[in-house]
């Protein structure tokens, strides 16, 4: 099997399809290792990707004004059971532009893995980014990863970001990404992880709504059960004129699992608002009661609670 | 799923024998006596605090409601030590007064849950049963974005789509305006008609109407039984100037708890 084939396997394995990386009119890039196994740009859209001794530094530039009406497929991956894989990206989507980014984030081996996502993200004036992030880190835990992202949005602008692992074993996950919110423009950051075994995940979040009426939601879906552990670190800054800012987190914990939940609220200006609500727990009864009543055993019941709960 | 007896027309489907239940050590349910024909539409009337709710979280073998004495039959079969999942296999549910909510469960899935092969035509005759339109609902969610009507409506969907044997309906009509009473009485004839027997538990008078029987419930006991505008009427003259339910904590405190 062909470095590729093994990574569109792999690919597909966490959720992506890998015809959407063959298609020429759909702009995606494959990196597997520090490999760039494929790359397509499209009118709009300049992906540059240079190899790193352990990994590849990309740079993803969006023409002001663009619309790239079809998601923009991204793949990173690593099929050995070793290795490290340094991502540095740079995202900037000129002013006006919109595009929605698919990334499938594929670790099917991890024995000992580390990967790391580190740059920054820029979305400009009036502007719209959609990021979609999946992970699947197979069944081993034996993986490290480490996204984190400073984000900047202008005026105007829109920025939606989600992180999801919810099928197999979260391994080691610490998350951070940073948001700075212009005037008028709106930053959502999701986030949701399944940990079990002895499962570690971090989420830390901090919007900071920098300019008047910038609007901020940091929302964060949790389930660990065994001996994993959880925790959520969210910060909102109200640093403007009418802005508007929530954190959102939910963490259902079960088994030995513990799970903590920080959210930081901070206000510097007096005509914005920040509010905040934390729930961490087992699952419901009340919940549990109606659909075991409906005749589903208790673990059927708390699958059903937790997948709804992490889309 | 559990091999189920047939009690057939005219034979209890549900007997309630001397049951005592506490809530957090204090006693709600104090030697309840009921049974309900098979087949049959059984109103249990009662006002706030009364302990109706706490008798269909009883039957259904809610936790936290403890069980000192007495047995409930159903089919014929002791279900005491059953636990809410056997009992809801063996074709017992309930529809609650105030319905949880399910961040990413779609009221299609929802529907379908009880449903022993699930499919959509079926969970569509449902939604329209409780006067929903399929093509608006099916991809919803059962979350806090329905109102609580809409969720309400949904739960009697699920129920009604579950084909239960013994469906509890806790205070069907609360939560929903008085123009759809008919929409639920509708949907509990056509329920009765399918094969369920509907033991129904309101607080007004006028839903109690189209049972075939009601029971009247006072301070955790059934106080009698028999044809519904009896009972309507002894619950008019006797229950509504009385004011010893104020003096208890509702079910609805307990809910919330």
């Amino acid at each position: 099997m062909s470095d590729f084939e093994a990574i569109l396997k792999a690919y597909a394995a966490a959720g992506g399809n890998p015809e959407f990386l063959k298609s020429p009119k759909i702009g995606s890039l494959v990196i597997s290792g520090n490999e760039v196994l494929g790359l397509n740009a499209i009118p709009g859209l300049d992906v540059r990707a240079d190899p790193l001794p352990d990994g590849v530094r990309v740079a993803v530039r969006v023409a002001p004004s663009a619309r790239i009406e079809t998601p923009v497929h991204l793949c990173f991956g690593v099929i050995p059971e070793e290795g490290v894989q340094r991502i540095l990206v740079d995202y900037e989507v000129g002013a006006g532009a919109s595009v929605e980014f698919l990334a499938h984030c594929t670790f099917p081996n991890a024995l000992r893995v580390q990967h790391v996502m580190q740059g920054t993200v820029h979305v400009g004036h009036g502007a719209t980014m959609r990021y979609s992030e999946v992970h699947y880190h197979g069944e081993t835990g034996g993986i490290e990863v480490l996204p984190r992202l400073q984000i900047r949005v202008d005026e105007g602008g829109r920025y939606f970001s989600s992180f999801s692992q919810t099928k197999g074993r979260a391994g080691r996950i610490d998350f951070d990404y940073t948001v700075d919110v212009d005037r008028e423009a709106l930053a959502e950051l999701t986030a949701k992880a399944l940990g079990y075994a002895d499962d570690q995940i971090t989420v830390r979040e901090t919007i900071r709504l920098n300019g008047e009426g910038a609007r901020g939601l940091a929302r964060s879906r949790i389930a660990v059960r065994d001996r994993a552990r959880s925790e959520v670190l969210a910060t909102t800054e109200g640093n403007a004129p009418f802005a508007r800012g929530h954190v959102d987190c939910v963490e259902i914990v079960r088994g030995q699992a513990i799970a903590n939940a920080v959210p930081v609220v901070r206000v510097t200006d007096d005509r914005a608002q920040v509010t905040h609500e934390a729930a961490i727990g087992t699952v419901g009864k009340k919940e549990l009661e109606t659909l075991m009543s409906r005749g589903l055993a208790e673990e059927e019941a708390v699958d059903i609670i937790v997948r709804g709960m992490l889309g | 799923m559990r091999q189920q007896t047939r009690p057939g027309p005219d034979q209890a489907l549900l007997q309630v024998t001397d049951l005592h239940v506490t809530r957090d050590g204090r006693p709600i349910l104090r030697g309840v006596n009921l049974t309900v024909m098979e087949g049959s539409i059984h109103a249990v009337l009662g006002l706030n605090g009364s302990g109706k709710s706490t008798l269909a979280y009883a039957l259904i073998g809610s936790a936290g409601y403890a069980l000192q004495r007495g047995e409930i039959r159903f089919a014929g079969e002791d279900i005491t030590p059953l636990s809410i999942t056997e009992r809801g296999r063996l074709g017992l549910t309930l529809a609650w007064q105030e319905p949880a909510r399910f961040e990413g469960l779609s009221v299609e899935r929802y529907v379908s849950l009880g449903m022993r092969e699930p499919d959509l035509q079926h969970v569509r005759q449902a939604l329209i049963a409780v006067a929903l339109d399929p093509d608006d609902y099916l991809r919803r969610y059962v979350d806090e974005s329905l109102s609580g009507g809409e969720r309400k409506r949904v739960e009697l969907a699920a129920v009604y789509a579950m084909r239960p044997r013994l469906a509890i309906l806790d205070e069907p009509d609360s939560g929903i305006d008085i123009l759809t009473l008919e929409d639920i009485s509708k949907l509990i004839r056509r329920m009765q008609r399918e094969g369920t027997t509907v033991l129904l538990i309101s607080h007004r008078d006028e839903v109690v109407a189209i049972a075939d029987a009601a029971s009247l419930m006072c301070e955790g006991q059934v106080q009698t039984t028999g044809d519904p505008r009896h009972v309507c009427d002894r619950y008019a003259r006797c229950c509504r100037p009385c004011d010893r339910a104020r003096k208890v904590e509702t079910e609805y405190d307990y809910e919330r708890l």
